[in-house]
């Protein structure tokens, strides 16, 4: 099993969203988070005085999967969060150890 | 003279217009703040509408509108004491009746003290300014409007039979609707309480971003709503120079907005909403004394030239090292001098004080006259103000803690805070008990 982290613009979640819902995965948790990478901040002004915002809005995608459907849904997410341009995010993918479902009690592969 | 049931009418609509911009300043000032001071930004000003009713009531009215002591000065404080004595059906100011006059008067005072709070942001004891309510309105605010405001009684053969405020009377300076007793005095007093106070943790060196620009938004709409009663209700009845003083408000206002927004575009690339509000209320303050003494063109003239000199002011107390957190000094202080300035340039004997200045072929008397009220109120305040706060300061302590500061003033002195936004409802806690 592995957690497949996303970060990406707050504006494309609503295009991740539905892209992964087509591809078939059946539940995600999706957090406010902000930060920088090679976008840095931007500049606001108020009443003359110009301040860095240096930390961005996104959002935190996080859906787990099952090893063989890992590289499908990064795809997915990558390719709907899309936009070309510099601040689209990232994706990355790290190993889970176990799963519960807190219903059932079901573990592994089929608390996904 | 009689009653006249318009006149009251207008009086009456005018005094809740007023009463209104106090929360409106809250708004305009709570937006402006971080999100972990917006409660007791607000309450300063909302304070003032609980303490400063009850000092009106019971000496206020009286110090201002009462009995000269001598001088110009000041009123006597037990002549109206309680304002028992104006409430008999025949007690009347002009064509109103006299308790009418009394509570609109009473509006300024709270609206005038509230004004200061937005120097000391973040970092005053509640209590403490509560305190230095009570005794600024007394030594600073109820002398001044006596100066201003408080005009001589005379009687039918023109008699003075009640002496008033000197600049009113013996000056006679123009101050229409409270230029000098009003913002020039809030915006120095701004001044001496940010001096005492000191910066708050952190100034210069994090951003101090407003948290809700929609509020300032509607601080500002509030203001401008209201200030049709602070300035056309002056007029103390519903006449021809109510409705010159509400056109020159509206056109001094519009105009300054229009000057703010292009100083900023042209400065930073960007007209902003803060930068819309800020206008506005820089061309409410520059109109306030003038709005009687110009046409609607010199009215225009004030507000956009008061406006654009504000939106280069506001930045110079990072380069003189004093936190007026939420400008005060360069909003209220330098419009209130340049409109009040101003009257002695851009008055016309064809406006309703039938005035000329000096632009209008009046020679520079008037300008004099203008710029003494000024400058002798701007001294008084300083002085005045910067004595009481710093007693208090000395003795009970202004600040809190700077823990407290960093933590959020909200929570250490009312012990709430503002949003509860992202737990989707979800108890963080259970009752103290």
């Amino acid at each position: 099993m592995k957690l497949i982290t996303a970060v990406v613009k707050p504006a494309k979640l609503e295009d991740v969203k539905s892209a992964l819902s087509s591809h078939g995965v059946a539940g995600m948790t999706v957090s406010e988070a902000s930060g920088f990478g090679r976008q840095r901040g931007h500049t606001e002004v108020y009443r003359g005085t110009e301040y860095t915002v240096d930390l961005i809005a996104k959002v935190r995608i996080e859906v787990l999967v099952d090893d063989k459907d890992v590289d499908g849904v990064v795809s997915v997410i990558s390719s709907a969060a899309s936009t070309g341009s510099v601040g689209d995010g990232k994706v990355w993918v790290s190993p889970v150890e176990s799963v519960i479902r807190v219903r059932t009690g079901e573990s592994g592969v089929d608390a996904i | 003279m009689e009653i006249l049931a318009g006149d009251t009418a207008w009086m009456l609509i005018s005094t809740a217009l007023v009463l209104l911009m106090t929360p409106g300043l809250a708004m305009f000032y709570g937006g402006m703040v971080r999100a972990k001071g917006v409660l007791n930004m607000m309450m300063m000003s909302f304070i003032s509408m609980g303490v400063v009713s009850v000092i009106w009531t019971l000496y206020g009215y009286s110090m201002t509108f009462g009995k000269d002591l001598g001088g110009g000065l000041v009123g006597s404080p037990t002549e109206f004491f309680g304002l028992t004595s104006i409430i008999s059906e025949d007690s009347v100011f002009g064509t109103i009746p006299t308790s009418v006059f009394a509570a609109f008067q009473m509006m300024f005072a709270i609206l005038t003290v509230a004004l200061i709070s937005g120097a000391i942001a973040d970092r005053a004891k509640f209590g403490s300014w509560i305190l230095f309510i009570i005794i600024w309105v007394t030594i600073v605010y109820f002398p001044v409007a006596h100066w201003v405001f408080d005009f001589d009684g005379v009687d039918e053969s023109g008699n003075v039979v009640d002496p008033g405020g000197w600049i009113a009377n013996d000056l006679a300076a123009i101050d229409f609707a409270g230029g000098t007793a009003v913002h020039i005095n809030a915006g120095i007093a701004a001044l001496a309480i940010a001096l005492v106070l000191g910066k708050r943790v952190g100034f210069g060196r994090e951003p101090f971003k407003p948290h809700n620009l929609t509020l300032v938004m509607l601080g500002a709409a509030l203001l401008w709503f209201g200030w049709f009663g602070f300035n056309a209700g002056s007029a103390i009845a519903a006449n021809a120079t109510a409705g010159v003083v509400f056109l020159n408000t509206v056109v001094a206002t519009g105009a300054a907005m229009v000057a703010w927004l292009l100083v900023e575009r042209i400065r930073n690339g960007h007209a902003t909403s803060l930068g819309a509000a800020s206008g506005i209320v820089a061309g409410l303050v520059a109109i306030t004394p003038a709005c009687s003494s110009v046409d609607p063109l010199g009215a225009m003239a004030i507000g956009a030239f008061a406006s654009a000199i504000c939106a280069l002011a506001v930045s110079l107390k990072y380069k003189l090292g004093y936190d007026d957190s939420l400008d005060v000094v360069g909003l209220h202080l330098v419009a209130g001098l340049i409109g009040s300035i101003f009257v002695g340039l851009f008055a016309t004997a064809a406006a309703p004080a039938g005035v000329d200045g000096l632009f209008y072929g009046g020679g520079s008397e008037q300008l004099v006259k203008q710029i003494i009220a000024s400058f002798a109120v701007l001294a008084y305040s300083f002085i005045a103000t910067y004595i009481i706060a710093k007693a208090i300061d000395m003795t009970i302590g202004f600040r809190i803690k700077e823990d407290d500061e960093v933590t959020g003033i909200d929570l250490a002195v009312h012990a709430e805070s503002s949003y509860e936004i992202g737990s989707q409802g979800a108890n963080r806690g259970g009752y103290a008990s």
